[in-house]
């Protein structure tokens, strides 16, 4: 929902992705830093010991020109890094080593869907940083009398992935980050989690009067956690810089933090007093030569991505471009419908029962599709169980929620079939006729000593029942009326 | 001859032979030090202890004759710039006063798994920032020619160790000149390689793109036999050279007939001493009749060499220093009421005045609005100088020359006037920036004061400088000249 104004919204995105690589940027170091032992993962590198010195994790620069090539950009054949100089407890060196003037890209663009018009976004840069500790304060920070630091997270390796300031909504601004994430975990390079920091994103948002070229005071918005967050920040900054400027103020250039629990933002530091970070080329590391064919190499090897993805199933399965558009926009729940379908599902279903209810407990659980106890193999059982009638639309709802909340799917599936199972031998004496009138041949055969033959007409029994037949009584019957 | 006083190769042989042992060996240099000590002041830490024990683990190894290298039960001592495990390594400042570090530099590991004895921590100047050895952040080293003297700087130190008897070698690292000027200024032979072919992983840094660790010895093979064990690629710095090391000692004494030999003139600067451009003169000569060719050369930006250096070593000076913050280790003030006091307290308290004044220089340098003006237009200077020496190594083998204008003056000459100090360094710091190698050896006394002649060769060319060196060593046989310091004992 937009807010209607007489300014136009300009949004720019900043977003930190960290790496998944084995160990950190510039040391063997493992990149564990959530489960690890405070300051377990580090060694005189990482801790910015006097006389270390940073060695490049080439897969760290893989995986940046991977992310890169996906979003369009061009990958110069010269890059560098660079010292970004500042004094912080969780910076160990006093400089960060990350890149200024020469990433490994630059001029990208990312394609997403807005309420399924198509959008484009450009990519300004690419880069690869280290990442800082993590600070630990003893209560408050204003209260606190001491800090802890735990390193484990210095120098893990992080993506910063600059989009141009080519968003107009918050609506936008979350959709560029929701492909944006499904993009990187479709390539493999992020997990995507937001809520524990390894997908971070910052926001730039400006107003001008509409028609206006040149781009109003921007302010700086971060601490935003999550795809609501930086929904809602957006539209808070949105709503305050209009009534800033609505009342003749000015907007001063400045970060805003964004405070999920009371829904706003409360400034952090103006930039009227900018920090001057000194960048100037790491001395301690020589320049990259980033050879065409090892580009070419990371290029050949990339996935299908979301979009491609998107046009596909729309083409193969018929499915809406939204529902298409959503499915997609994960990687581990476009994978879990192309199972489904693949074991036998109708797509339409498929996709809505992904779509409907499964993804409203998910959601309601902050649970991802992939951790959920219902599997594939479980919901194509299911919706075969409804197509041939065995069971109803509201009981399978009511089944569906049951397997959902089981840690094992299995009994309520069971159940469902079970409680409209045919056992009354009345019902089933007639299905036993029929059988035996239809298959002269097995039940010669049968008569001959052919064990196998007895097999062949349960499965016909059963077939004729839609599955809904004792499978126990049935070749009772079968044996009692043979004999 | 005491065994103290005697060189490397001297004294592999005798403990090949079994005529001495290391711990007899390091005994009589610690007992030396023990001597002269107080006089000299090289030493910030003397690790006796440590020292007796690698010797005696060296003599095991000789007896045993079991993996025995050409270093195996020296006693050396190293620069305090260089980390080693669990001894204390402050870079000659009190900001890291008593900092242990938890490992060692890839050059201390090499020396190690040689067999070396370990002496002690050289005093230098702080962080190695100086010319003189007062920066020291705890106290100055006098020079064993002339205690009234400074012994150069910034490995002063290492140098007054060598030239006195209180090591039989050492290490240094030179930015600007640290290892060559002193090691002109004590009548050593002191060589900086080329950037990269020595490991920087556990040199606490100056400035990154320029350091280098080198050796510091009582003669050329000596220097040779060092830098053999210390050369070659690491995994560890990226910037180390995966180029094969060659056999330094193979082409030594290969002689300077039909070499091509330059004398920059650039390098006959103002201020020079006249018993210094004598003494340099006589050295070219005695080349010449060993079958040089002598030619003049020029290094025209050779003049705007010192003021782009004062640029670029700085600026990386004041990120590299970024990390004494007084969170994690060394010095931290105390009572300090918010973090930004912290920061300023303890770096006020522990840094000495000259390392300030090049934090201030260089980040001044590398402010947004002057980074173009300086940072930007000295790295340009250090490309012509790059291409200077090019030129000049397209018509001649090596370049000749002073290592410093002056001899070794008295302390506190020059504390005053920093600029007249950083000129100590105007003919040692093009090397570094033009990423070349180049080596002193004595050539001469004026008033009983030492004078270093200064060998240039191209980037990766060690053997070559090692080469004419050798050849002029062999020829002049100054060799025999020893300090007052060493001679008495």
């Amino acid at each position: 929902m937009a807010i209607t104004t007489r300014y136009e919204v300009v949004v720019g995105l900043e977003v930190h992705a960290q790496v998944l690589t084995q160990s950190k940027m510039f040391c063997g170091c493992s990149t564990d830093y959530l489960v690890a032992p405070p300051n377990a993962n580090t060694c005189p590198v990482c801790l910015g010991l006097p006389g270390s010195l940073p060695v490049i994790n080439r897969r760290a620069v893989e995986a940046t020109i991977r992310t890169a090539l996906a979003l369009n950009c061009e990958i110069p054949e010269f890059s560098k890094f660079d010292r970004k100089n500042y004094f912080y407890p969780d910076l160990p060196k006093g400089y960060q080593i990350s890149q200024y003037d020469l990433p490994f890209s630059r001029h990208g663009h990312l394609d997403f869907d807005v309420n399924g018009e198509a959008r484009r976004a450009g990519i300004t840069r690419v880069h690869l940083e280290e990442d800082t500790g993590k600070l630990q304060h003893e209560g408050a920070i204003e209260q606190a009398q001491s800090s802890l630091i735990n390193f484990n997270r210095a120098g893990v390796p992080l993506m910063e992935i600059v989009s141009e300031p080519d968003l107009r909504s918050a609506d936008e601004a979350r959709e560029y980050v929701m492909r944006l994430r499904a993009i990187l975990q479709y390539i493999g390079v992020n997990n995507g989690d937001m809520e524990s920091g390894q997908l971070r994103c910052d926001a730039n948002v400006s107003l001008r009067p509409v028609g206006r070229i040149e781009f109003g005071t921007k302010v700086e918005v971060k601490n935003m956690n999550s795809f609501r967050a930086i929904h809602r920040a957006i539209e808070y900054e949105i709503v305050r810089q209009t009534e800033v400027l609505e009342a003749g103020g000015r907007l001063v250039q400045e970060t805003r933090g964004w405070n999920d629990a009371r829904g706003l933002t409360v400034s952090q530091r103006t930039k009227e007093f900018a920090e001057d970070y000194r960048y100037f080329p790491e001395p301690d590391l020589p320049p990259l030569e980033v050879s065409r064919q090892w580009v070419a190499e990371i290029g050949s090897s990339l996935p299908e991505l979301p979009a491609a993805r998107r046009d596909r199933l729309i083409a193969n399965f018929g499915l809406s471009p939204y529902d298409a558009s959503v499915l997609t926009s994960s990687k581990p729940m476009a994978e879990y419908f192309e199972e489904t379908v693949r074991l036998g599902a109708p797509a339409k279903a498929a996709a809505n029962w992904i779509l409907g209810d499964f993804s409203r407990f998910l959601n309601a659980d902050h649970k991802e599709i992939q951790d959920a106890s219902v599997k594939p193999v479980h919901l194509q059982q299911l919706i075969a169980l409804i197509d041939s009638g065995v069971i109803s639309g509201k009981m399978a709802k009511q089944t569906f929620e049951a397997m959902y909340r089981a840690p094992d799917p299995e009994p309520a599936l069971t159940a469902a079939k079970g409680s409209s199972q045919i056992s009354g031998d009345a019902e089933l004496t007639g299905i036993v006729d029929q059988v035996i009138a239809e298959n002269e041949k097995s039940v010669a055969d049968f008569k001959a000593g052919k064990e196998q033959a007895l097999k062949f007409l349960i499965g016909q029994g059963m077939k004729l029942s839609k599955g809904r037949a004792n499978p126990q009584r049935l070749e009772a019957l079968l044996r009692e009326k043979i004999a | 001859m005491k065994l103290f006083q005697r060189t490397i190769r001297d004294l592999h042989q005798m403990l090949l032979d079994r005529e001495i042992s290391s711990v007899e060996l390091t005994e009589s240099v610690l007992g030396h030090i023990d001597a002269v000590g107080e006089k000299t002041k090289a030493y910030l830490l003397v690790t006796r202890e440590l020292a007796l024990r690698q010797a005696k683990a060296a003599d095991d190894r000789l007896r045993a004759r079991r993996d025995v290298k050409p270093l195996t039960g020296i006693p050396i001592a190293l620069k305090d710039v260089l980390c080693v495990k669990d001894v204390v390594s402050t870079a000659g400042s009190k900001i890291l006063k008593g900092f242990t570090p938890p490992y060692s530099a890839t050059v201390v590991d090499r020396l190690e798994s040689e067999g070396a004895v370990f002496l002690g921590k050289t005093n230098c100047d702080e962080f190695a920032m100086g010319s003189s050895n007062e920066n020291s952040g705890y106290w100055p080293v006098h020079n064993p020619w002339g205690l009234d003297r400074v012994p150069g700087g910034s490995s002063g130190g290492s140098a007054a160790a060598v030239a006195s008897g209180e090591a039989i070698a050492a290490l240094g690292s030179d930015t600007g000149g640290s290892i060559r000027q002193p090691a002109a200024l004590t009548g050593t032979v002191g060589m900086k390689p080329t950037y990269g072919r020595v490991s920087r992983y556990g040199l606490i840094a100056f400035a990154s793109s320029l350091d280098q660790i080198g050796p510091m010895t009582r003669d050329v093979v000596d220097a040779a036999l060092l830098l053999q064990s210390i050369a070659g690629h690491d995994p560890r710095d990226s910037t180390s050279s995966t180029r094969p090391v060659p056999d330094y000692l193979a082409t030594l004494r290969k002689g300077v007939k039909g070499m091509r030999l330059g004398v920059p003139k650039e390098y006959f600067v103002t201020g020079m001493e006249p018993a210094v451009e004598q003494a340099i003169n006589d050295a070219i000569r005695l080349l010449e009749q060993q079958g040089a060719k002598i030619e003049e050369v020029s290094l025209p930006h050779s003049d705007v060499a010192l003021p782009a250096y004062y640029i670029i070593a700085p600026a990386e000076a004041s990120s590299n220093l970024a990390r004494y913050d007084g969170v994690r280790y060394g010095h931290q003030a105390p009572g300090a009421k918010n973090l930004i006091e912290e920061y300023m307290l303890t770096r006020q308290q522990g840094f000495g005045a000259e390392v300030k004044r090049r934090i201030m220089l260089g980040t001044y340098a590398l402010s947004s609005g002057y980074y173009d003006a300086y940072y930007l237009q000295a790295q340009k200077v250090r490309t012509l100088i790059i291409e200077d020496f090019k030129r000049a190594f397209e018509k001649v083998d090596a370049l000749l020359g002073a290592t410093s204008p002056t001899v070794a003056f008295p302390l506190g000459a020059k504390t005053q006037d920093p600029v007249a100090m950083y000129l100590n360094d105007i003919i040692t710091i093009p090397a570094n920036l033009g990423n070349v190698c180049g080596i002193s050896v004595p050539c001469g006394l004026a008033d009983g004061l030492p004078i270093g002649l200064q060998v240039i060769a191209p980037g990766f060319r060690e053997e070559t400088a090692l080469q004419v060196a050798y050849a002029f060593e062999a020829a002049a046989d100054f060799r025999k000249l020893q300090s007052p310091l060493m001679r008495a004992a």
